[in-house]
């Protein structure tokens, strides 16, 4: 990977780390509402491998803890944020909320509340690629445990018949909630649950990105070249509690610290330091350009944004103005 | 009489069903270890131990039909699904089997489960995680609904719930688990059928469950204060069956309704009700029955344009009075 692009991965994941930590602190201020997933601690995973795909291009479909690959889809953070504080100029209007952002122009599918809902979803979408003959693949972010949902199952066996253009990647932090996965699931490492589909499958490090760089186009040159799915397991971990409202009270001090030890953003910065890519200051510059630019223009737009009219609650409930529908087209 | 909240009472049915049939087991996401979302089974797990105290993985339809399956041989599980918004991924097992197999084996097998879920709207949850299901529970054939309004039906409700023959689906509300209210000392069983008066009144009757039910009280207490009229309140806390009989002698009574739900109107527990009247009592009515429900939408996440989907007070209070042809 070479230096500028090392440089940008790290940028990146300071500013989803920063965007993720001031959620927290809106959230505290009761600005955003509902259920808020963060994604500190995991930036690594969304930055590595939709870096190696074609942003904006590919499609790309996920849970609940959506914003960091919304945004590295090319969605603008503060749309992102406005619709966090659920106002009209949010990328959803404000009807989605945190667990449902969607930026179809940017090709990001959208974010799903319901554990394991995406993986059919994701299938669907490379089957729809895949009929119009484009060279698009749809890349597929789930949880660890997700894959314990039904759907897990017969989307890897869907997908793998039909020989459909799909990459699952699954962001093992090593909880559902509060349940540790080897209290919940008997294999541990993901990967080779894969192996009963004959889907070609990895487990790589999701905490150093440039692993995940790597790993994550060799998977992608798979899907892209016609060979059908793929499966890359990300080891990595989330910093905060499941959402808000968890404490990770189940949690281990010791295992929060040794994988603070791990931190994405360190292990690149460290890198880049040694190899005098990149000096301290030149890092705290960037960071304070982050905080800055996160202030006054991510958040202030949201600040300064209106309230969605009430016109809208009945607006998409179902499509506007179908002939079919109304039997006008006759 | 002590005053304790709602999941208290929940757990304490838990606990002293538990205590009582070694068959009893509970059983659901993140319940065990971490005690639960509600804190419902708080506690149960150090006490009864992993074999009958379970965190599930997130296979919603796998465990109720393991849970389902077990009930064959004489288990009793509780089953506690997070929100009802990931009950729709059981439906299969529950409707497919628990609500059939008594029946399509000619009674030769039954299936005591218990399946407890909140639903409803709470604080900005989202279109996925704000589904109210009632209605849809309550349209199959061989499976019991209720709803409980407060912590003495809750545990009431539960401990005959755990004890009935039949399956049980318990439509919790998310909002109400730290609502408290009193619950007798000694051991209770609340018939699983019927309803309750929840306040007595001559001149209209207001129909709640669950939630609605509060609705309705403080929108009577305006009714009564601000404009001279005695609202009656029935606590519908059987969904399914349906109180006919109680439904019947509060109409007759006022010889008016207001039906009050939180969900969409269509297919609804308010329209059912009013089917109810027109076949039990319909020349009782002295005017058209009404029903407030919710708008007809998935539930948005601002926070004033959910407020605007869901009923509120007012809403009642403003049926009432158009009833009553004064507004
Ligand atoms: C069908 C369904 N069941 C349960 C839940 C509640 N729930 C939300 S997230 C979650 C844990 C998911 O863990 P994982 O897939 O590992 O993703 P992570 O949150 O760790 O990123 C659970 C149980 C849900 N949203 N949907
Ligand atoms: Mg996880």
């Amino acid at each position: 990977m070479d230096s500028d692009l090392k440089k940008k991965l790290l940028r990146e994941m300071l500013f989803a780390r920063r965007f993720e930590e001031r959620c927290y602190e809106a959230y505290v201020e009761r600005k955003i509402g509902g259920f808020l997933h963060l994604y500190s601690g995991e930036e690594a995973c969304a930055m590595g491998v939709i870096e190696a795909a074609q942003a904006g291009h590919d499609y790309v479909i996920t849970s609940y803890r959506d914003h960091v690959h919304a945004i590295k889809c090319g969605m603008d953070p503060k749309v992102v944020m406005a619709e966090l504080y659920a106002k009209e100029t949010g990328c959803c209007k404000g009807l989605g909320g945190s667990m449902h952002i969607f930026g179809v122009e940017n090709r990001f599918m959208g974010g799903y509340a319901l554990v394991g809902g995406p993986f059919p979803l994701a299938a669907g979408i490379a089957k729809g690629i895949k009929m119009k003959g484009g060279d698009e693949i749809c890349i597929c972010f789930l949880g660890d445990a997700a894959n314990n949902q039904g759907t897990f199952h017969e989307s890897l066996n869907m997908a793998k018949i039909w020989n459909l253009p799909v990459l699952y990647v699954c962001e093992n932090n090593l909880y559902g909630i509060g349940t540790r996965i080897d209290r919940s699931t008997a294999v541990v490492d993901q990967y080779k649950r894969v192996s009963g589909y004959n889907i070609p499958s990895e487990q790589v490090d999701g905490q150093d990105v440039e692993i995940v760089y790597d790993a994550a186009q060799k998977a992608i040159e798979h899907v892209r070249s016609g060979k059908g799915p793929y499966f890359l397991e990300l080891m990595t971990y989330r910093y905060r509690g499941h959402s808000m409202s968890d404490s990770n009270a189940y949690r281990e001090k010791e295992e929060e610290r040794m994988w603070s030890k791990r931190d994405p953003i360190i292990t690149l910065l460290d890198r880049l330091i040694e190899a005098g890519e990149i000096t301290k200051d030149e890092y705290k510059a960037v960071d304070a350009k982050i905080l800055a630019e996160i202030e006054n223009e991510v958040i202030r737009f949201a600040e300064e944004s209106p309230e969605p009219s009430m016109d809208l609650l009945n607006k998409y409930v179902l499509t506007e103005n179908d002939s079919y529908a109304s039997g006008g087209s006759s | 009489m002590a005053e304790i909240m709602f999941w208290e009472a929940v757990q304490r049915a838990h606990d002293e069903e538990m205590a009582n049939d070694p068959l009893v087991y509970c059983m659901g996401e993140d319940i065990g270890v971490a005690g639960g979302t509600y804190k419902a089974t708080k506690g149960l797990y150090d006490k009864y131990g992993p074999e009958r105290v379970i965190d599930t993985p997130i296979s919603e339809n796998g465990f109720t039909g393991l849970g389902i399956g077990s009930s064959f041989l004489g288990c009793r599980p509780i089953i506690e699904i997070m929100s009802v918004n990931f009950a729709w991924l059981a439906m299969d097992q529950l409707f497919n089997t628990a609500a059939k197999v008594h029946y399509m084996s000619g009674g030769q097998l039954m299936a005591p489960v218990v399946v407890r879920s909140p639903g409803g709207t709470a604080h900005q949850l989202g279109a996925q995680h704000s589904a109210r299901m009632e209605k849809v529970f309550m349209g199959i054939a061989g499976l019991r609904v209720v709803t409980p309004s407060n912590p003495r039906q809750a545990y009431g409700l539960l401990k005959s719930a755990v004890r009935c023959n039949d399956p049980v689906f318990i439509n919790e509300h998310e909002m109400m688990y730290n609502m408290k209210g009193e619950v007798p000392d000694a051991e209770y069983f609340m018939p699983l059928e019927g309803s309750e008066i929840s306040r007595g009144g001559k001149d209209v009757t207001l129909f709640g469950y669950n939630i609605s039910v509060y609705w309705c009280q403080q929108a009577a207490e305006i009714l009564s204060r601000n404009h001279n009229i005695d609202a009656e309140v029935i606590d519908l806390y059987s969904l399914s069956p349906l109180d006919r009989e109680g439904i019947k002698r509060s109409v007759s009574k006022t010889h008016r309704a207001v039906i009050v739900e939180e969900a969409e109107p269509a297919v609804g527990v308010g329209a059912e009700i009013m089917a109810i009247i027109n076949e039990e009592c319909f020349y009782e009515l002295d005017a058209p029955p009404m029903r407030v429900s919710a708008e007809n939408v998935p539930i948005p996440y601002n926070h004033n344009l959910e407020r605007a989907a869901i009923p509120d007070i007012q809403n009642v209070v403003d049926a009432v009075l158009k009833m009553f042809g004064r507004s």
